[in-house]
């Protein structure tokens, strides 16, 4: 697969050896619920975090996937990827730090324990 | 054989992905799931090079496995004992996520395999290094730049939140010497 | 000659100008510059009101042999239709112009004795405050040109009244006191108001110049229209007069004037006795030729609600023990001369006696009364109680206020040569031309008048010298030159040819003093000093002795027949039990309850679904999820089967 070259989307399914989009939207997918399981059963926030990778990186998938079998004309779906991928970046580096003070704060980085906005 | 290889190395990645992410999720050893979370992303950064997307592939490696998840596993190191074990899950919590995440998961799927996808017709473009780097600082009807500089932007202000936030205040962690060690 | 009178505008607005001033700068101005600015601000006034007099009766003069009604200042205030607009402005004309000149001597008179008077109170400041805002009140009143006027004007003197008798706010007496003069005025003005609405539907107008003059044919046409046996002019003439009765205590609605007397002296003197309680006076006489012309009936029962109430007032004043409750009893008396004046004359010529001898009487009133209750400001100031039983012997400490009280009281009596003879007088003889029930009444009531006067004087500054705790002391300069000076016209006034200046049609009324009246008013007036002289002179037991003889008779007249307590029947009994608990019920437990139910309902709700907001983020999450894939399940399915 080094070389580039010039395909269509007959030629990539073609390529591909008859895989479909379809395969990369039911991986996605599957991910992106795997992604939500996590974010709603973990406690730690470290975790929790982690789970919202998961979801983030499944969408980039989708994107790349939707890029390459419907619009390969164009280059919407990799720099959507792209920016996601630095959005995940920024969005790591503030909750990293969030969860570094609350657990200053709190002593524990539990999301149960992390309550002071009830009632 | 080249098609059925690719099937093959496709059915391969996407187990392995599926796999590790269940294993990261599920993992009780925080460390652990971190390094499951880092395979997955590996082998997303696999799947891009299956499709010939080798830039984003290597964005993927660098970016997203090189640094977040470096980032995430010393945050780990700074908030958690090692060999730290996690409690279950209540089970009341753990099925409805479950139920929840199973509808919404079958729904999906039903949506993809019966939606007819239309592909464009149109002849397509080359996808490399070259080509990226102009469409992202261009400015014409293809042109990222404006977005490329939001985002520029974006992570400026995110690295001085980030900063700002976790700047240790004067008193904090002092009360309690037991944690000075690993707020450091 | 036209001869401008558009400066009187402002013999009200210097007084309200200090009011402002000493309002907004309470607490940064001196006591004294407080003092001192409020007595040159009346002081102003008062000459503007000399002036005025002099320019209006003697520049003037008579146009075709009659006063003429002048409107010094005329501005539209309000325009509601082109017939209907509400004016302010000052109407000159004789009642107005003695008017004036009245309340502001006896203004400036209270101002410089408040000086002395009020020196070292905490409230000085705000006394000279309410003062002036009193004085512009009460100066509005008298020269308004209209109903609409009048009445903003009659309002704020009650005002100002509540405000001093409640001026010793700490005190509970005081504050009830206020509440009741001000509740009580204020239901007479219900009234007032109904009255004048009537009135002013009925003639279509509000001005007094049209509304008085005989002439006018639509003022008179109203007394066609008739509601339950009586013309529509008697109704709204009566009903005004419940008004007037509210402001000058009149029976029944005189229980407010003793109870004031829990203010400063000095604002008895000015409000309680010269000037406000004659609001009521003043108003019958300015719309006296509607009276007089338009309903005979609501005269009558002027002049019998006037007699009743004089002979009332003065048989309690005869028994009270509180110096200036007498004062005040005595006041209620005095005023109900008064209309008893204005309710035996007639409109016009030799008629018109009673008018003119009311008038007359009510200026030589305010003069000797507000000098009584200054002098009884400065007793109760120097021997620090007011009961008179507590009192003796002061003619030695006080020499100028004995004198000058003995003056005023002398006055009062209708001692011959005193103003107070040649106004009474008048008014009695009126009475006799007129009405001889009212005539007998009014000469008893000045028998008794001068009994308790003189036995308020020998008890207070003869008699046997009580033990005080200071040794009386004659009071300071500030309060005694307005007492002399009060003294002096208490005398002088007297001799005012009153019927030159002011009568029912204001052509010239030449009195006489009409001997076998005048003699027989003497008669009774010495039998009552002599009376006092006997019982109070020097010490003796034989008060107490007649006290016991007609017992009964004497607690009746003690307790005020019990007037207060019929009052507290009716308001707490009938009125609060039948009337006022059933609604307080409603409103607690229907109205409020409907509130507190609803209130009750949101905290109930609200307390029963706060646990949704756990503050656990994951429950949120999964409310989120479910939620979102419940809606896009439904939007599928409906997309699916349109």
């Amino acid at each position: 697969m080094g070389k580039p070259i010039r395909i269509t989307l007959k030629q990539a399914n073609d390529m591909m050896g008859g895989l479909a989009l379809q395969d990369f939207l039911v991986v996605s997918t599957s991910m992106f619920f795997i992604g939500i399981f996590g974010f709603l059963t973990r406690r730690n926030l470290i975790t929790i975090l982690m789970s919202v990778e998961l979801i983030l990186n499944s969408v980039n998938i989708n994107f790349v996937a939707f890029n390459y079998f419907l619009h390969p004309e164009a280059m919407h779906g990799i720099f959507f990827a792209i920016f996601v991928i630095a959005v995940a970046a920024a969005e790591a580096a503030v909750a990293i730090a969030i969860i570094i003070n609350i657990y200053r704060r709190f002593k524990s980085i539990n999301i149960e324990n992390v309550s002071e906005m009830k009632y | 054989m080249e098609i059925a290889a690719s099937k093959v190395i496709f059915y391969i990645i996407a187990a392995a992905i599926l796999f590790f992410a269940l294993l990261s999720v599920t993992s009780k050893r925080i460390l652990r799931a971190a390094t499951y979370l880092f395979i997955v992303l590996i082998s997303t950064a696999a799947l891009y090079f299956l499709l010939n997307y080798q830039f984003l592939g290597a964005v993927q490696i660098a970016l997203y496995a090189g640094g977040i998840v470096v980032m995430i596993i010393f945050s780990i190191l700074l908030t958690s004992h090692a060999g730290q074990k996690f409690e279950p899950v209540s089970r009341l919590k753990f099925f409805a996520s479950l139920l929840a995440v199973l509808v919404g998961w079958a729904l999906s799927l039903w949506v993809i395999l019966s939606h007819p996808f239309v592909a464009s017709s149109k002849e397509a473009v080359e996808v490399n290094m070259d080509s990226i780097g102009k469409a992202l600082l261009s400015y014409d009807r293809n042109g990222y730049v404006l977005v490329f500089e939001v985002i520029s932007i974006l992570l400026l202000a995110a690295m001085i939140g980030a900063i700002v936030i976790s700047k240790k205040q004067p008193g904090d962690g002092e009360t309690n010497p037991d944690n000075s060690k690993t707020s450091k | 000659m036209q001869m401008s009178f558009q400066f009187t505008i402002l013999i009200p607005l210097i007084p309200l100008i200090s009011f402002l001033i000493i309002g907004f700068l309470y607490s940064k101005m001196s006591n004294k510059l407080a003092g001192i600015w409020g007595s040159v601000s009346i002081f102003s006034s008062f000459l503007l009101s000399l002036f005025t007099a002099y320019r209006y009766f003697f520049e003037v003069g008579r146009v075709n042999g009659v006063y003429p009604k002048i409107l010094g200042f005329d501005f539209e205030w309000l325009r509601f239709s082109d017939s209907l607009s509400a004016h302010l402005g000052t109407l000159i004309d004789p009642i107005s112009v003695m008017m004036l000149v009245v309340v502001t001597t006896v203004s400036l008179m209270v101002h410089i004795y408040s000086i002395g008077y009020m020196k070292g109170d905490r409230g000085f400041n705000r006394f000279f405050a309410f003062l002036s805002l009193f004085s512009f009140s009460m100066l509005g009143l008298v020269l308004s040109t209209n109903i609409f006027e009048i009445y903003i004007f009659w309002e704020l003197v009650g005002v100002s009244s509540y405000l001093l008798i409640g001026f010793y706010y700490e005190k509970n007496s005081a504050v009830a006191a206020s509440k009741k003069a001000f509740i009580v005025t204020r239901f007479a003005d219900l009234f007032f108001l109904i009255g004048i609405l009537i009135l002013s539907f009925y003639t279509k107008t509000f001005d007094f110049i049209s509304l008085t003059d005989p002439s006018n044919i639509a003022v008179m046409q109203t007394g066609s229209i008739t509601f339950m046996g009586l013309s529509v002019t008697t109704w709204a003439l009566l009903l005004i007069f419940i008004g007037g009765a509210g402001k000058s205590a009149m029976f029944p609605l005189h229980i407010w004037l003793p109870d004031a007397m829990e203010g400063p002296s000095p604002v008895s003197a000015l409000i309680h006795a010269a000037t406000m309680v004659v609001a009521g006076v003043f108003l019958v006489a300015r719309l006296f030729p509607i009276y007089a012309l338009g309903s005979d009936q609501a005269l009558q029962v002027i002049g019998y609600v006037g007699a009743f109430t004089s002979l009332f007032a003065a048989v309690i004043a005869m028994t009270q023990m509180d110096f200036k409750r007498v004062l005040a009893f005595s006041t209620i008396s005095q005023i109900g001369y008064m209309m008893v004046g204005l309710g035996v004359s007639g409109y016009g010529n030799e008629a018109g006696l009673g008018y003119m001898a009311s008038m007359f009487h009510l200026f030589t009133h305010a003069m000797f009364k507000a000098l009584l209750f200054l002098c009884a400001g400065s007793v109760i100031h120097v021997v620090h109680t007011n009961f008179i039983n507590e009192m003796g012997g002061l003619r030695k400490h006080m020499k100028i206020t004995h004198i000058t009280f003995l003056i005023a009281t002398l006055a009062i009596a209708g001692f011959p040569g005193f103003s107070g003879f040649f106004s009474k007088d008048e008014i009695i003889t009126a009475a006799y031309h007129n009405n001889k029930i009212i005539f007998y009444t009014e000469l008893l009531v000045a028998g008794i008048t001068a009994f308790y006067m003189f036995r308020l004087y020998f008890r207070v500054f003869w008699n046997q010298e009580a033990s005080y705790e200071h040794k009386p002391h004659e009071v300071e300069k500030t309060m005694t030159i307005p007492l002399i000076i009060l003294a002096f016209l208490s005398i002088a006034v007297g001799y005012i040819p009153f019927g030159n200046f002011i009568s029912s049609d204001s052509m010239p009324l030449e009195s006489h003093i009409n001997w076998g009246v005048a003699s027989a008013s003497i008669i009774v007036s010495f039998t009552g000093i002599i009376i006092a002289w006997v019982l109070y002179k020097k010490p003796s037991n034989l008060p107490e002795r007649i006290v016991s003889s007609i017992k009964v008779l004497y607690t009746w007249a003690y307790h005020k027949f019990y007037i207060d307590e019929v009052y507290l029947f009716v308001t707490k009994k009938i009125i609060f039990n039948l009337i006022s608990r059933p609604i307080a019920w409603f409103d607690r437990h229907v109205v409020d309850g409907a509130m507190n139910g609803i209130a009750w309902t949101t905290s109930w709700v609200s307390e029963s679904i706060k646990g949704l907001q756990s503050g656990q983020l994951q429950k949120y999450a999964l409310a989120f999820v479910s939620s979102t894939i419940i809606l896009s399940a439904l939007l599928i399915y409906i997309l699916l089967n349109v």
